[in-house]
């Protein structure tokens, strides 16, 4: 019997997902013993035509990492869901954005002069690249950016989520016993739509740190405040996503010092990450002053940024006002 | 919702939240007082302004609404002894988030209201509608909507809304 078919691809991504899979040691022997991997470019030679030429639903498991930045990755994207049984958005790029949805705060145009017009660009010229270029051998293309960066749900239809930036390799070695234990029959798949590779709760659930007093006055950069190693850092006044973030990482971050930036995404019944933060942050708060209440929230230097590093394009907005581009949206 | 623009002037869709005991009460006496303001306001009573979920405010411009009213007891009256301070720091912190993501933060308007002040409520509901009317449409995710209304492909935030409740 042939073995199950295993893909895994990385659109608008770092890369870290893939080391993070390769960071799962001996277990990756398993996958190779379990899996026929035929589609995987960071590992092995294949073309999209190979990926074309597979029948219908005849890959098993497909794990996708990185948001849909352009119309590659939404061609690949709809391919991949198309040729797959099990579709995973793989880390946080995928479930909701992550860094590259950070874009989205911005105009696409003000991106590319990012990207090719600051000062440690050499770019003498002021080039940018062309969707299609006219050559003597005949027209070559490169992927056409879109103006909002979108999600892997907001593009195709999702079965698992696999949250975390990038899923922690022990997350990620306990999926890969899960499915194997599928193959076998020993298990079930949990219902569609579920996360996998991480808890049902919150970070602080998690934290070992002490809550003592609710409430604070000031607001402050970790790097500018000698903090406590024991007790929570929201309540020293460090800006922690802690309270809105899915488990799954044990609480890495607060217990090493440094405070929770949330790459594990909104925790269970989280409809709007941000928003969620922004009830937790704002119950902190100890003062019933307007004028204190803004003197405490200017502590914040970029609260959109805080509360949206990772969730912005899987967020009820989706995208600051200057990405929308009108009629240029392209949805599933 | 907010289409036309060529042959009616602009009407601003707004969504209110009020509270059980004092500004639901205020709408209330507005009402049975037989004063008139601006029809432009869908009111949603909540037990209290601090139950008042940011991602309700979210929503509700994600999803169209061109301003969000939200409205409690006065500071000191809360039936639920210091609820509406929450809601006021959440409102500060809300203008702000949402001045980065580009959204007037004069869209989201703070009342304080008593159970007596129908008038006031009436008053500032129809001062609302006209800065918001001022600002213009917001029309959020205006294509994406009108996809989803059109029935092209499943409607993302729609199917997120069925399966999921906003929970506290």
């Amino acid at each position: 019997m042939s073995k199950p078919k295993f893909a895994m691809y990385w659109a608008a991504s770092c890369g870290g997902c893939e080391i993070a899979v390769l960071n799962i040691h001996e277990k990756i022997l398993d996958v190779d013993a379990n899996f026929e991997v035929v589609f995987w470019p960071v590992a092995m030679d294949a073309k999209y035509k190979d990926v074309e030429e597979m029948e219908d639903d005849s890959i098993l498991l497909t794990l996708f990492n990185g948001g849909i930045r352009n119309d590659e990755n939404e061609h690949i994207a709809k391919l991949l869901r198309r040729k797959s049984k099990i579709m995973v958005a793989f880390g946080s790029c995928a479930c909701e954005g992550c860094i590259p949805g950070l874009a989205n705060f911005s105009a696409i145009e003000d991106v590319v002069d990012t990207a090719f017009s600051t000062i440690s660009t050499d770019n003498p010229e002021n080039l940018r690249p062309q969707p299609s270029y006219d050559m003597p051998e005949g027209t070559i293309h490169i992927p056409t950016l879109y103006p909002v960066l979108k999600t892997l749900d907001q593009v195709v239809d999702v079965d698992y989520y696999m949250p975390g930036c990038p899923p922690e390799s022990h997350q990620i070695a306990a999926v890969i016993d899960l499915v194997i234990e599928v193959l076998q029959g020993k298990a079930e798949l949990p219902p569609k739509g579920a996360t996998i590779g991480a808890g049902n709760s919150t970070v602080c659930d998690e934290c070992g740190r002490k809550r003592d007093v609710k409430t604070i006055k000031e607001f402050g950069r970790i790097q500018l405040i000698h903090a406590d190693p024991e007790l929570c850092l929201l309540e020293q006044g460090i800006p922690c996503n802690g309270p809105a973030t899915r488990s799954g990482c044990n609480a890495l971050c607060p217990s090493a010092g440094a405070q929770c930036i949330g790459c594990y995404g909104p925790a269970e019944g989280v409809l709007d990450y941000g928003a969620r933060l922004v009830a937790a942050f704002g119950s902190v708060i100890d003062s019933d002053n307007p004028e204190e209440i803004n003197r405490i929230l200017d502590g914040l230097v970029d609260p959109a940024g805080q509360f949206y590093r990772f969730n912005l394009a899987g967020s009820l907005l989706r995208a600051a006002k200057p990405a929308w581009k009108p009629g240029e949206y392209i949805g599933r | 919702m907010t289409d036309t623009p060529e042959t009616k002037p602009f009407e601003p869709t707004i969504i209110g939240f009020t509270c059980n005991w004092c500004s639901y009460r205020a709408a209330d006496m507005a009402g049975i007082s037989r004063m008139k303001y601006a029809p432009n306001i869908r009111l949603i009573r909540l037990m209290c302004s601090g139950r008042l979920d940011p991602t309700f405010v979210f929503k509700a411009f994600a999803d169209g609404a061109d301003g969000v009213l939200t409205s409690g007891c006065h500071p000191g009256d809360c039936h639920y002894v210091n609820q509406n301070y929450k809601t006021m720091r959440r409102y500060y912190l809300m203008r702000r988030v949402l001045a980065q993501m580009g959204i007037e933060p004069e869209r989201l308007k703070l009342l304080w209201a008593s159970a007596s002040e129908g008038q006031i409520f009436a008053d500032e509901v129809n001062k609302f509608v006209e800065e918001v009317r001022a600002l213009g449409p917001l029309n959020w995710n205006a294509d994406l909507r009108a996809q989803n209304a059109d029935g092209n492909g499943s409607s993302i935030l729609l199917d997120q809304l069925s399966t999921e409740e906003v929970s506290t």
